[in-house]
């Protein structure tokens, strides 16, 4: 027993190599969101198109999606065209048009096309900080019992669709 | 052609590293002198061919030659000369190879200074040194080589050094950390030699002092440096930010502040011995852990380099060899050391054991909260950050104590000390510095956190030049000739603790007394802020060498008299695209003047944010006087003396 | 050696349009105002490698320091507003963990490290002097 302690270095030591060694490859920068689990906030913003107050209850009904964009983000504008494709195959998309200036926005969605069954405008970011929003573009799926299940950020492409859209039910 | 040279000498150094770890071994285990004499010329050889392929990178980025991937990520013909070569150690792979030169250095010092040694000693030593350095060449040239090339599109010009590196801080901040991080080596290898040849008597605590307090002496500098880069360059005005990259600097420190005292016991007294080893093992540990921290992407920084798993499972390899083996090594022989020599409780044994223990605590506190996010995260907990709040409310209470510590120590007698002796030469300190602490708190209106510091700072000050007094005024030989006698160790020691105190007033001061604020000011408009008034007369532009820059002008007076005239700048570097805020300061010894550009708001108004920091310069003289201290001690006399076949 | 990624601050300037309301913010009391700044250097920035939401330039912080602002003015208490930052972003934020089993080694940690410091300091300092106690003999 006695001589088992001049070893305790030796244990510790391989105990935090394997938590480093786990931790090797992972992303330090990856943040789950603090929404999942849980149902998405009230809010009562604008639509884009309309200029209709809408809330909670203009929401799809079944499973969608939850994507926030905006005019001056680059990375929106790359993942837009994944989003129509998305959209033609039937994925209901809510846009959430984030901190930017509707007008450019609303010719943006003329120029490029409309993949959004609704989309509503928060200009001031305030229904971002209430879904824990860091950016654009960051997209959410809602199951269909309004239950946030999976977020994510950065553009939306195959890749990342794959892994999403077992969640979308 | 350069760029292979220099890769081709690398080849050659791992050559040699290799030999230098295995012959020397070898020779120790068969008796056998002529391979043992093998380890000093190998360890010049491997020297010199890391030597020749940082010349020739050097080279690489002085000719400006993009062909070469690692230049042209890191430099740009428009780029300064000096920062091209700073540019250097710029990037993962220079840095590398910057840290491999030092390692090279280092070793080649040793073995200069290794025929004072016992002869089987010496190359023991080298062996262990040129293992670690065969380590970081065989990563450098499977991983991450700085010679790259990218034939036969090369790049027109270079993709510029990070803008945050322009800077003079930063040409001296990474060598400087780097030999006092590499330095510990010197004390790893002779702790391991000591272990693989069984000879843990005291004599290889004085062969490992010198070089332990000298590299102590230059992480303090590297720290010290850092954290003023940072205030200056980073724009916010803070001076530690507990971040972990700069943990990952500390930890070594604090082990390496334990591992001086605990050496000067081992030497002294011949105690402590196998504590002496596991720390000197500990401190070289943490400094190749931070290395992998820094390098491997599993933490999040500010200043961490570009991540790659690949790298981070090689220096992972690393560590598991080098310190997985040292501490099995340890485990193995550690058990029969015995200590003969025995000590009171209140001897000077007892105070240096307890500084042993709670710089063991704190650095073992900075360790536990640097890695506890990634603890969390491998069990599922999910993610949590651990930042400043927590290390300011766990960390600062131990390391008050610890200054108590310090303060009582340097009275107290080898083996035993009078408890009336030690209790009548520290109570009337105690008591003036009490008293006069909680005036200066009173009339500055601050806390009583402030106060009990204020009170130990003072006291421990006090207590330093009270003991040199009591020991240069005893006697018939007047006060010179007896201070002249005194040896540069006890100097190193009184100094290193004074700017102990003089660091811990600063940092009080700064964030108990500085004052902060955001305004917005158009041309010509002035605002008064904690007794100062801050008139801004403009903004011109100017062109850098390699970016454009918003310069503006505040002219600070007070009281109607001329203080200072700051430039703050914003500056866009065009070729990163990165725009970087510059400070205007205005350094003084009881204050900074501390001004910085933020955005520009409506017509020509802009936001600017003003700092008046209290005594912050504080914590960088006392940086620096710590390091004069780890310097002075390492010069010591008694350390010079040859101790040819000396076993004592 | 400190080379880093990417940096927040050169996103913000890029796409300055949205912040120039931090800079001005104004406070009914000093009380405020100090809260606000402590507030701020507890907070993570949640996009940021590793800095507070005091120093960092990033436009998320700017709006989370406009959101602290606005909570403190509408009389919030300093946990109300902690809690709605980590209803939002996470444990993430918080740079002062919360106590619960899970940072229980955390927190306890240090303290526990201190004690068995003391503890191995009183015996060495007891072995010490029953061997001296032999010697004497």
């Amino acid at each position: 027993m006695r001589k088992l302690l001049w070893f305790l270095p030796f244990f510790v030591f391989l105990g935090m190599g394997v938590v480093l060694y786990k931790q090797l490859g992972t992303n330090p920068e990856y943040m789950p969101s603090a929404l999942i689990g849980k149902p998405v906030p009230d809010f009562t913003l604008v639509s884009l198109q309309t200029n209709r107050v809408e809330d909670q209850s203009s929401l799809p009904k079944q499973a969608y999606l939850i994507n926030f964009w905006a005019t001056w983000c680059p990375t929106c504008e790359m993942e837009h065209a994944y989003l129509r494709e998305l959209a033609q195959q039937g994925v209901p998309i809510v846009g959430i048009d984030y901190k930017d200036d509707s007008n450019k926005a609303q010719q943006w969605l003329a120029t490029k096309g409309n993949p959004y069954q609704l989309v509503v405008t928060d200009e001031l970011g305030k229904f971002g900080l209430d879904m824990g929003v860091t950016g654009a573009p960051e997209t959410f799926v809602v199951n269909s019992k309004g239950i946030i299940v999976y977020r994510h950020q950065g553009d939306l492409n195959s890749t990342v669709w794959q892994e999403m859209k077992g969640y979308l039910k | 052609m350069i760029p292979e040279i220099g890769h081709f000498a690398l080849i050659l150094a791992l050559f040699f590293s290799f030999c230098l770890s295995l012959v020397p071994l070898v020779g120790y285990w068969q008796k056998n002198t002529v391979l043992l004499h093998t380890a000093r010329p190998l360890t010049y050889l491997m020297s010199f061919f890391v030597l020749v392929s940082f010349l020739l990178l050097a080279l690489s980025f002085m000719t400006d030659d993009f062909s070469v991937l690692y230049v042209s990520q890191n430099s740009n013909s428009q780029l300064p000369i000096w920062y091209k070569f700073s540019a250097i150690w710029g990037g993962h792979e220079g840095s590398l190879l910057l840290w491999v030169l030092i390692l090279s250095g280092w070793s080649s010092a040793v073995a200069i200074k290794s025929r004072s040694l016992p002869s089987e000693v010496g190359p023991v030593v080298l062996a262990v040194l040129g293992m670690v350095s065969l380590g970081f060449l065989s990563f450098m040239l499977f991983t991450s080589s700085p010679f790259v090339r990218v034939l036969p599109e090369v790049a027109l010009d270079g993709r510029d050094l990070n803008p945050l590196l322009q800077d003079i801080g930063l040409i001296i901040h990474p060598p400087m950390l780097y030999m006092g991080y590499v330095g510990f080596s010197v004390a790893f290898a002779f702790a391991i030699a000591a272990l693989i040849t069984g000879n843990l008597s005291a004599s290889w605590a004085r062969w490992t002092r010198p070089w332990t307090s000298l590299s102590w002496a230059f992480l303090t500098l590297g720290i010290t440096l850092g954290s003023w880069w940072a205030y200056y360059e980073l724009g916010w005005g803070g001076w530690w930010f507990w971040d972990p990259v700069e943990n990952a600097s500390f930890m070594p420190w604090l082990a390496g502040t334990a591992l001086v005292h605990s050496l000067a016991v081992t030497e002294k007294r011949g105690v402590f011995k196998s504590w002496t080893v596991l720390l000197a093992i500990f401190t070289f540990s943490l400094s190749l852990l931070g290395t992998f921290l820094v390098r491997s992407g599993v933490l999040t920084s500010v200043h961490a380099f570009a991540a790659d798993p690949t790298r981070g499972i090689y220096i992972l390899a690393l560590l598991v060899v080098l310190i997985g083996g040292s501490l099995l090594l340890y485990g193995v022989r550690a058990g029969q050391v015995r200590a003969r020599a025995t000590f009171g409780v209140s001897g000077r044994e007892a105070w240096l054991l307890l500084n042993n223990i709670l710089l063991t605590v704190l650095t073992l506190t900075v360790l536990l909260g640097t890695l506890y996010p990634l603890i969390f995260d491998v069990f599922g907990l999910g993610r949590i950050s651990v930042g400043a709040p927590y290390f300011n409310t766990v960390f600062s209470p131990i390391a008050l104590l610890l200054i108590v510590f310090m303060a009582i120590g340097p009275f107290s007698k080898w083996q035993q000390t009078s408890t009336s002796i030690l209790l009548k030469a520290v109570l009337w300190p105690a008591v003036f510095a009490v008293v006069v602490a909680a005036w200066l708190a009173y009339s500055n209106a601050l806390g009583w956190i402030a106060w009990l510091t204020l009170s130990i700072a003072l006291w421990a000050a006090l207590l330093t030049l009270k003991d040199w007094f009591a020991k240069v005024s005893a006697g018939s030989k007047g006060i010179i000739p007896r201070a002249r006698q005194l040896p540069r160790n006890y100097y190193g020691m009184m100094i290193a603790h004074l700017g102990m105190v003089v660091t811990l007033v600063g940092i009080l001061l700064v964030s108990t007394s500085s004052h902060e604020t955001t305004v917005k000011l158009s041309p010509g408009e002035s605002v008064s802020f904690a007794g100062y008034e801050f008139h801004f007369d403009g903004i011109s532009h100017l062109k850098g060498p390699n970016y454009i820059a918003d310069r503006g002008a505040i002219s600070v007076s007070k009281e109607g008299t001329f203080v200072s005239l700051l430039s703050p700048e914003k500056r866009f570097y065009s070729t990163s695209r990165q725009i970087m805020t510059e400070a205007g300061l205005d350094a003084g010894f009881t204050r900074d003047l501390y001004v910085s550009l933020g955005e520009k708001l409506a017509d020509d108004a802009w936001g600017i944010r003003i700092y008046v920091k209290a005594f912050v310069r504080w914590i960088w003289l006392g940086g620096l006087m710590m390091m004069c201290g780890g310097l002075l001690s390492a010069l010591d006399k008694r350390y010079r003396n040859k101790v040819r076949g000396a076993n004592a | 050696m400190k080379l880093m990624k990417s940096f927040c601050i050169m996103v913000t300037l890029l796409l300055s349009s949205y912040a120039f309301a931090d800079t001005l913010m104004t406070f009914s009391s000093e009380l405020n105002q100090t809260r606000f700044q402590s507030l701020a250097k507890e907070l993570r920035c949640p996009k940021c490698q590793n800095q507070d939401l005091a120093d960092s330039q990033a436009d998320i912080a700017k709006d989370l320091r406009i959101q602290i602002h606005d909570m403190i003015e509408q009389g919030k208490t300093d946990q109300e507003i902690v809690d709605y930052m980590v209803a939002r972003y996470g444990d993430f934020v918080l740079y002062r963990p919360r106590y619960s089993a899970a940072t229980a080694f955390l927190w306890g940690g240090p303290i526990a490290l201190l004690l068995i410091g003391f503890v191995a300091f009183g015996w060495v300092l007891l072995r010490n002097k029953k061997r001296r106690a032999g010697k004497v003999l």
